[in-house]
């Protein structure tokens, strides 16, 4: 009974550590997207996670980086003693999965993979989307608390922090926002401004409205990816059937990520 | 011929269809499967419900089904063709431009047949673009850069071999290059959907007209940009369209994005034919309005019956030298007839 109920707490540990990790391309937790298929968890310390992308197809580069994010992340409970990642159904799945259990660095797997070149250009482009998408929840929610164009782009950390946002969106994107500002040291102490450009540059108050047109650009773009994922990804184990009343679908992926229980501690 | 609800007639080209045999009996192996079930998963995750195939049809339909889908029950007048070998994935390939023009040989005024090549063949891709032009009188080709040849695992429409074969496109007066950017495997460390190289031929080659199909997706955004300043780059609606049914919001900023960056003159319907079949999606396509915010933030743009005019039919009436009124009195003349079943 108890080993049961430690499983289960370490399982859920894991699906904990797993919504850190993203898909680059959507900047979206990578459990949110229900790309992962399983969690399990053997002699109490060994973790077997599979993982699914929406298409045999999807980017082998970004499925590395979502391989090794996973082998990263669940590595860091102080339980884990072995992770096995596994890349189910993909064009490259053999070598993402020889990679990513080798025990070796991802640049390391990586340079092998591809000649010796280094991901970092693709990183970063996909990087500056995803702060382009999350300065625009905050940026708008910032001016939908009324703050002028001059406001916004004067706008310290500090003064930013302080704000009280109650938008869903906001709530979600804001930490994020500040996670990767921080990360990339665009904004650390309270006096930095709150909106820099990716570059780190100050938005002069006459190109806000540009400005955010280019991030609106941008969004619409990585939502219409995302939607078209989750719809893909849904959609990949389905058969339609035709029976006698017409078409009907089954959808044999339904419920793969445990729900929460109530009685989860500290929450 | 699509009639609207007040009576008037559009005349429609449907700018991307195939006639593919995706069928086990023609795949080669695992990736011939997965690419089939690749496409069949757009189909079952954007059609409404209503217009579900079984898998087998989906596989290979007949030349019956391709008739009466996009002409009887659908409402184009012309759609044009596209070729797509596969050759790794397919035994006879998964939609070549011969089965394609046996099938269009019924009602050949109706049938844009466009030929493709593969850059990475060499001279062998220069003797077929003139066997294609010779044979077939080709006006265009489907680029597919994502296409697997050996141990490449894909290519760049700057490659200096297709730099070649474009050089002899322009010459023998094949001027429409419908491309479609698939992920390119290889380089890993490069960015698959990348569509940079769409810049560079476009502003190499001003004599072709570069129509990127799925407009970019997934790299929607990097295109407007491209597009914007190339005035020989053309968007292809396959893919985005079928959201006016799932998500008629998205689908409203996407088309808000394309047509205040890439503009009205140069959008083209397509249906995908056969992931998706073209009836329902011009129907919805003609009610839709974008909604007012949305269009407020992009300077008002439109989407009004002029504005869907020229994307269902005008714009490529005017890339493939159609003319519309002579082609809509020889198409009158000629109903399809299909046999019954």
């Amino acid at each position: 009974m108890f080993l049961a109920s430690l499983m289960t707490e370490r399982e859920l540990e894991v699906w904990d550590r797993l919504s850190a990790v993203s898909d680059p391309e959507l900047d979206e937790p990578i459990t949110d997207m229900k790309f992962v298929e399983q969690v399990e968890i053997t002699d109490t310390d060994s973790v077997l996670v599979e993982f699914r992308l929406p298409t045999y197809w999807c980017s082998p580069n970004f499925a590395f980086l979502m391989a090794f994010g996973i082998r990263a992340e669940v590595s860091a409970l102080p339980w884990v003693r072995e992770v096995t990642v596994r890349l189910n159904d993909h064009c490259f799945g053999d070598e993402v999965n020889a990679g990513v259990n080798s025990g070796r660095s991802f640049h390391e797997i990586f340079a092998e993979n591809c000649g010796g070149a280094v991901l970092g250009e693709v990183v970063d482009k996909f990087a500056a989307k995803a702060f382009d998408r999350r300065q625009e929840v905050v940026m708008l929610a910032v001016q939908a608390l009324g703050r002028s164009a001059e406001q916004i782009v004067a706008m310290t950390l500090g003064a930013l922090r302080r704000l009280r946002f109650s938008g869903e969106e906001e709530l979600r994107q804001l930490p994020r926002y500040l996670d990767l500002m921080s990360e990339r040291r665009l904004a650390v102490t309270d006096d930095d401004l709150a909106f820099p450009t990716w570059q780190g540059c100050a938005i002069p108050a006459e190109d806000l409205a540009v400005h955010l047109g280019r991030l609106r650009s941008t969004r619409i773009n990585m939502e219409f990816n995302g939607a078209l994922c989750r719809g893909l990804a849904s959609a990949r184990y389905r058969e339609v059937e035709i029976g006698p009343n017409g078409p009907s679908l089954m959808d044999f992926m339904a419920g793969r990520v445990p729900a929460r229980v109530a009685s989860e501690p500290g929450r | 011929m699509f009639k609207t609800p007040e009576g008037k007639e559009i005349f429609v080209i449907d700018g991307h269809t195939h006639f593919w045999d995706g069928s086990p009996e023609n795949q080669s192996n695992i990736h011939g499967k997965q690419f089939i079930d690749c496409f069949y998963a757009y189909h079952t995750n954007l059609s409404p419900a209503e217009q579900l195939w079984e898998k087998p049809k989906f596989e290979k339909y007949s030349e019956e089904d391709i008739y009466r889908d996009l002409f009887i029950d659908g409402p184009d007048d012309m759609a044009i063709i596209q070729s797509t070998y596969l050759r790794d994935f397919y035994k006879n390939g998964f939609s070549s431009i011969e089965r394609s023009t046996k099938m269009a040989e019924r009602y050949p005024e109706r049938f844009i047949v466009n030929g493709s090549f593969d850059p990475r063949d060499g001279e062998k891709a220069l003797e077929y673009i003139h066997y294609m032009k010779e044979e077939f009188d080709i006006k265009g080709v489907k680029m597919y850069t994502a296409e697997w040849n050996g141990d490449s695992k894909g290519w760049a429409l700057n490659d200096p071999s297709a730099y070649k074969c474009f050089e002899l496109c322009d010459k023998l007066g094949i001027r429409n290059i419908h491309v479609h950017k698939g992920p390119t495997i290889i380089p890993l460390s490069k960015d698959a959907f990348d569509v940079h190289d769409v810049d560079y031929a476009a502003t190499d080659f001003q004599n072709l007209n570069w129509i990127i199909e799925h407009c970019g997706l997934p790299r929607l955004d990097d295109f407007c940009w491209i597009a914007t300043q190339e005035t020989n780059v053309y968007a292809g609606l396959a893919v985005a369209l079928p959201f006016i049914h799932t998500r008629p919001r998205y689908f409203g900023e996407v088309i808000a994005e394309l047509l205040w960056w890439v503009g009205e003159d140069k959008l083209l319907f397509g249906s995908d034919y056969a992931i998706w079949t073209p009836q329902w999606l011009v129907e919805k396509l003609w009610a839709f309005q974008i909604p007012e915010d949305i269009s407020a933030e992009r300077g008002g743009v439109q989407l009004t019956d002029a504005v869907k005019e020229k994307i269902l039919g005008l714009n490529a009436a005017r890339l493939y030298d159609v003319d519309v009124e002579a082609r809509k009195k020889q198409l009158a003349a000629a109903p399809v007839q299909i046999a019954a079943e």
